[in-house]
């Protein structure tokens, strides 16, 4: 809402200063957006009379004035306008001045050679219309010398953001009632004298669709002359952004931005039969003010003729029925429409406009009367003309709200004690009434008020919240409880885990190009897709982390970097129960391009490769507290890792055959080429949901006892079939005799010389621990023996 | 027997031992089985009592002082080789060591963990709920019906796809405030609980991204009023921002799930054209703000939460997560927040380590 100080002041009668007003303003819950005050940028400029005029000396078109702008001595100007003259009165920008419609600063300065002194502005100059023909001549009687700011009668302008349960404040007059509410000044009654007819009205008026249109009142004035508004007029359309039309327009206009009641006139020679208000047909078609055919449908409310849609009703009104200059007799319509039926029409046709704000937050319906006369004395007053008598069709929903109020609540909700008599003050300054009992009677004008608490609002905004005192929460007794969850503890955790490991976290968009997902949609029983994607890259919920973490990287490659170690800790949308999604807690990694860099000690770069990645998701999976011995190295099968990764380089970590904590390994060649990256890439997905809750619920470690005798090791190289995954042969180990048996690391897979073709080498180093007394040899011989035949179940044969 | 010249010539030999093969050649000439000094011990076993008293200890002084002597020379001898060797192995120190990449924590979860500790130490937990909402969480619960104007401000996020149980359409939540009816429809009351996490709105621009953090604070327990809401954002702002000139001013606003609402601005001074918050607005060369929105939430929303909104009242904030951030932290674009230039998490990410802790402050300084 916009408007300026004069408009303001005809609805309250008030000595605040701009400032006081915009403070008040923002305390009461109408923030001022902006303040526009057109003497700022007039500062510098001055009434001035041109005492002589001589030719420029070197140039044609010039002329050399002097002029005086109130000073001692007359100030020497050069002047290009054609209109400059002796004796002539106009408007000076001094040195240091800054031209509004140009931005630059005026200087003491030679023009060809004369030094001038000043600039003789034009309208255009001032940014006080288009004119730019000559400079501003000014009435003869114009005080030579004030600044042109006070002559002029610059008007602060007001920007003030309305929130939307506010409708009343979408019209000056609500605007002063809060003010006046708040004490600074007095509203100013609205003077809205009932203007009778002279005729019957020769239009029939009435509403074929209560429900959307309850109440629509009309008459004609006939006889009226278009014409341009009235200065008055037009600098209060002006000052509220709005460019003046005609008078018929701009009345309209006015009523609606003044009183927050927007009507509509239209030319009554362009109607036929009856004008009414109905339903639209599905696929009738309007073509409104703003150039623009809309379809409508039979859910959306229309003023039409027996021709047809003459109005998008409480939205728009139609091209072809419109108030011209050639206008002569006027139908007016003043309604009352469903505010809910106006918000579900603009929606569905993407229009909006000031009525619709005005309609679809609830326009008094007890005004209705009050716009019809301020309308019909305005047209009356200033184009003349002779109104029928009203038509009132329909009713409008003016049942009054009560509700049953508390004094005390301001303090029990609001925090500030407000004495009653106050209270009763504020509600009445506002226009609700209250009996003794305090059942206040909610004004037509409020249809946000419908209970108590909405009543503590408005006493507390009025009171200010300034003297709400700050109250601290009552506190536990102690140190404050720790209040993470297992879950969040875990998320923490791993996230400086990952870090502390050399990753860098990422935040990457929830939402993917479709095409992107696709590519990671397997097995999540279909893609979380928009409706109204902000742009085809962002259309559909990510399935995993990695595409996100991908487009990252190749960002990063485009930019430079050689190697990349990224992370994101977020959520996988999938589909959940009966319609719900199920978002899953997920870290995606990814190590690509190089792992080092060249070095003096290590010779040429080296890559990622998918052991990186077995390592980085054991040791989060470690942090996690995942039982990372139980882990098995499993697939590629129907539960992972997936397509994307490398068929031979990739692999899951399961707890269990089905339960799939994590997929790791290199990215296929195929999902590379179509993020654009051109390094391998290895990643790892971490299911957080999967790894089991850690359950000890004590502090308390186990007890630490170290064995009593020194561990064993000894050597073992087995030949085995050279698919056998070494994993195999560990675990078969590590079995066969869990008494003795503590721990088997392979330390050498050979191929090549010495080995046979089609079987590799493995060498394990096997540690045994003895118990109450130390091995001897016939102990040791019985455990090699159960080792080699584990292995030899797996076809391995003791090398000799 | 002149012992004393026998050791002044040994201990003279041992000296000029110039390797341990030469030192061990003495060792066995004088110490050995056969050797000389051993066979002068040897020697003592013929004597008489009386002149074993007075030979005997300078024997044993001759034996002790060569024996003593050899191993002296010995670990000179090892010594310098020792050092001989080392000064073969001199390396170029300034080569550069293997570098371990620094890994780093993103802003807006350095700033989340920051929140829950504040927090936690005022009793909230952190909550959390789904960010694909259906339309009866994210707006109607909320007190804001199908048709409410106040949908318009919410640039909406919509799935084609409603729930199984009524129908209600699915959509991307537009704020964390559906976590509000989640947690009393879940726990009850009393409440106090923070909600961070990602919310989404249909904006795109310098300062708006398509989805963005946000972090929810609801309290609902008996005898809340506006002004438990104002020491609350007050003394986490404090907290938050390690200063105690934090100055706020509360201005009434229109929000549909809180009655009344409250918007919040904090006073700042331009510093280097940079806000710095602290300090009334009012005050010149200072400014206001607007940071959040707040208020005491409304009676249907408690309702609508399963509560009684006679017995249970109390108030919920929200603010932007990484506008928190770019205050504290001051970087000036939300889009590279979600960029993922490893530049940029160089620069403005976190050190794991600086978990943030109420003792040490929840800040971390460069």
């Amino acid at each position: 809402m916009k408007f300026s100080l004069t408009w303001l002041g005809d609805h309250l009668d008030t000595e605040a200063s701009v400032e006081e007003i915009s403070a008040k303003l923002n305390a009461i819950g109408l923030e001022v957006e902006g303040i526009e005050n057109p003497a700022d940028k007039l500062a510098g400029f001055k009434v001035a009379k041109v005492l002589t005029a001589a030719p420029h000396p070197n140039a044609d078109k010039l002329q050399v004035l002097t002029v005086d702008a109130g000073t001692s001595e007359p100030l020497q100007v050069v002047c290009g306008a054609p209109n400059a003259r002796a004796g002539m009165v106009g408007v000076l920008g001094l040195a240091g001045a800054i031209i509004p419609g140009g931005g630059f600063e005026l200087k003491k300065s030679a023009i060809r050679g004369v030094e001038s002194n000043g600039m003789m502005c034009s309208v255009r100059e001032l940014e006080l219309g288009d004119e730019h023909d000559g400079i501003i001549e000014l009435p003869q009687d114009a005080p030579v010398g004030t600044p042109f700011a006070d002559y002029h009668g610059a008007d602060p302008v007001f920007d003030v953001a309305i929130t939307p349960n506010r409708p009343d404040c979408m019209g000056v007059h609500g605007i002063a009632r809060d003010l006046a509410a708040a004490g600074l000044g007095k509203l100013r009654p609205i003077a809205a004298q009932a203007v009778p007819g002279s005729f019957p009205c020769p239009m029939p008026i009435r509403t074929d669709d209560p429900e959307g249109c309850p109440a629509f009142y009309g008459r004609v004035i006939r006889g009226v002359e278009n014409r341009p508004s009235p200065k008055w007029l037009q600098d209060r359309l002006k000052s509220a952004g709005q460019r003046p039309i005609s008078a018929l327009v701009d009345i309209t206009n006015y009523v609606m931005l003044a009183y927050g009641r927007p009507a509509h006139a239209y030319d009554l020679a362009k109607l036929s039969g009856a004008i009414f208000a109905r339903r639209a047909k599905d696929g009738e078609t309007c073509l409104a003010l703003n150039g623009k055919e809309y379809t409508l449908t039979s859910d959306m409310t229309v003023i039409a003729d027996d021709n047809g849609v003459h109005d998008i009703a409480g939205i728009m009104g139609g091209e072809h029925s419109g108030c011209a200059d050639d206008t002569t007799d006027v139908l007016l319509e003043v309604a009352y429409f469903d505010p809910v039926r106006i918000g579900q029409t603009g929606r569905a046709l993407s229009l909006t406009s000031d009525a619709r704000q005005r309609f679809e937050r609830g326009v008094d319906p007890a005004f209705l009367d009050a716009g019809l006369a301020l309308l019909t004395d305005l047209i009356v007053g200033i184009c003349g003309g002779e109104p029928s008598e009203p038509v009132f069709a329909g009713q409008p929903p003016v049942t009054p709200k009560l509700v049953k109020y508390d004094p005390a609540m301001a303090e029990r909700l609001g925090g500030v004690a407000i004495p009653e008599a106050q209270q009763r003050a504020t509600l009445s300054a506002l226009g609700f009434a209250s009996d003794a009992a305090w059942n206040v009677t909610v004004p037509s004008w409020r249809p946000d008020v419908d209970g108590a608490p909405d009543l503590v609002e408005e006493v507390v905004r009025i009171h200010g919240l300034d003297n709400v005192a700050s109250a601290p929460l009552p506190r536990a007794d102690g140190v404050a409880r720790p209040t993470a969850t297992a879950a969040q503890k875990l998320e923490r955790k791993l996230r400086r885990a990952a870090a502390a490991r050399g990753m860098n976290e990422a935040v990457t968009w929830s939402f993917l190009p479709e095409a992107e997902a696709d590519l990671f949609a397997e097995g999540n029983g279909g893609l979380w897709v928009l409706q109204n994607p902000i742009s085809e890259d962002m259309k559909a919920m990510r399935p995993s982390l990695l595409p996100g973490l991908l487009s990252a990287v190749q960002r990063n490659l485009d930019r430079g970097a050689s190697g990349l170690r990224l992370f994101e800790l977020g959520r996988r949308y999938l589909r959940g129960q009966a319609g719900a999604s199920d978002e899953r807690l997920t870290l995606g990694l990814v190590l690509a391009g190089e792992k080092n860099p060249r070095g003096w000690a290590s010779g040429k770069a080296s890559s990622f490769d998918a052991f990186d990645a077995k390592a980085e998701a054991m040791a989060l999976l470690a942090e996690a507290g995942a039982p990372i011995e139980n882990l098995q190295v499993m697939g590629p099968d129907n539960l992972g890792p997936g397509p994307q990764f490398h068929p031979g380089q990739s692999a899951t970590l399961r707890l269990g055959p089905k339960t799939v904590l994590a997929r790791f390994g290199m990215l296929h060649p195929a999902l590379l080429k179509a993020f654009d990256i051109d390094v391998a890439v290895a990643a790892v997905e971490l299911f957080l949901d999967a790894i089991p809750a850690r359950k000890s619920a004590d502090f308390a470690r186990p007890h630490y006892a170290p064995p009593p005798l020194q561990a064993v090791k000894r050597d073992f190289a087995f030949l085995v079939d050279a698919a056998l995954p070494a994993g195999d042969l560990v675990r078969a180990i590590k079995g066969c005799d869990k008494a003795n048996v503590v721990a088997v690391r392979l330390f050498d897979d050979f191929r090549g010389q010495g080995v046979p073709e089609g079987q590799k080498s493995l060498a394990v180093e096997v540690t045994l621990q003895p118990g109450e007394k130390s091995y001897d040899e016939a102990e040791l011989k019985a455990i090699s023996e159960r080792v080699t035949g584990a292995a030899a179940k797996l076809g391995a044969v003791l090398r000799g | 027997m002149d012992y004393a010249a026998t050791r002044e010539q040994a201990l003279a030999r041992i000296a000029q031992a110039q390797d341990l093969g030469t030192l061990e050649s003495l060792r066995v000439e004088f110490l050995g089985k056969q050797g000389s000094i051993s066979g002068l011990l040897k020697t003592l076993g013929g004597m008489s009592a009386e002149d074993r008293l007075v030979v005997g200890p300078q024997i044993q002084a001759l034996r002790e002082g060569v024996s003593d002597a050899l191993t002296a020379r010995k670990a000179a001898l090892e010594s310098a080789a020792l050092e001989a060797q080392l000064a073969n192995e001199t390396l170029d120190l300034t080569l550069p060591a293997p570098e371990a990449p620094r890994g780093t924590v993103h802003p807006v979860s350095q700033v989340m963990d920051e929140l829950a500790e504040i927090f936690a130490d005022l009793g909230f937990a952190v909550a959390t709920g789904p960010e694909i909402e259906d339309d009866w969480h994210n707006f109607t619960a909320l007190n804001i019906p199908e048709s409410h104007p106040a949908r318009a401000m919410h640039d909406t996020f919509y799935f084609p796809d409603q729930m199984a149980s009524d129908g209600t359409r699915m959509l991307l939540r537009t704020h964390t405030s559906p976590v509000q009816i989640r947690a009393m429809l879940a726990d009850g009351a009393p409440i106090r609980i923070i909600a961070p996490g990602r919310v989404y709105r249909s904006d795109s621009d310098a300062t708006h991204t398509p989805m963005f953090h946000q972090v929810e604070g609801l309290v609902i327990d008996r005898g809340i009023h506006l002004g438990h809401l104002k020491w609350t954002l007050e003394t986490f702002l404090k907290a938050f921002f390690e200063r105690e000139d934090i100055v706020l001013r509360l201005r009434p606003s229109y929000f549909p799930f809180t009655e009344p609402s409250v918007e919040v601005d904090v006073g700042f001074a331009l510093v280097n054209g940079k806000r710095v918050l602290g300090g009334s607005g009012d005050a010149p060369g200072h400014g206001w703000m607007e940071l959040l929105g707040s208020g005491m939430v409304n009676r249907k929303v408690i309702a609508a939460g399963g509560l009684d909104p006679d017995e249970w009242q109390g108030f919920a904030f929200g603010v932007g997560v990484d506008r928190l951030a770019m205050l504290k932290y001051g970087m000036d674009d939300l889009r590279a927040f979600f960029d993922g230039d490893v530049r940029w998490l160089q620069h403005y990410g976190f050190s794991p380590l600086d978990v943030p802790t109420l003792s040490a402050g929840v800040g971390v300084r460069p």
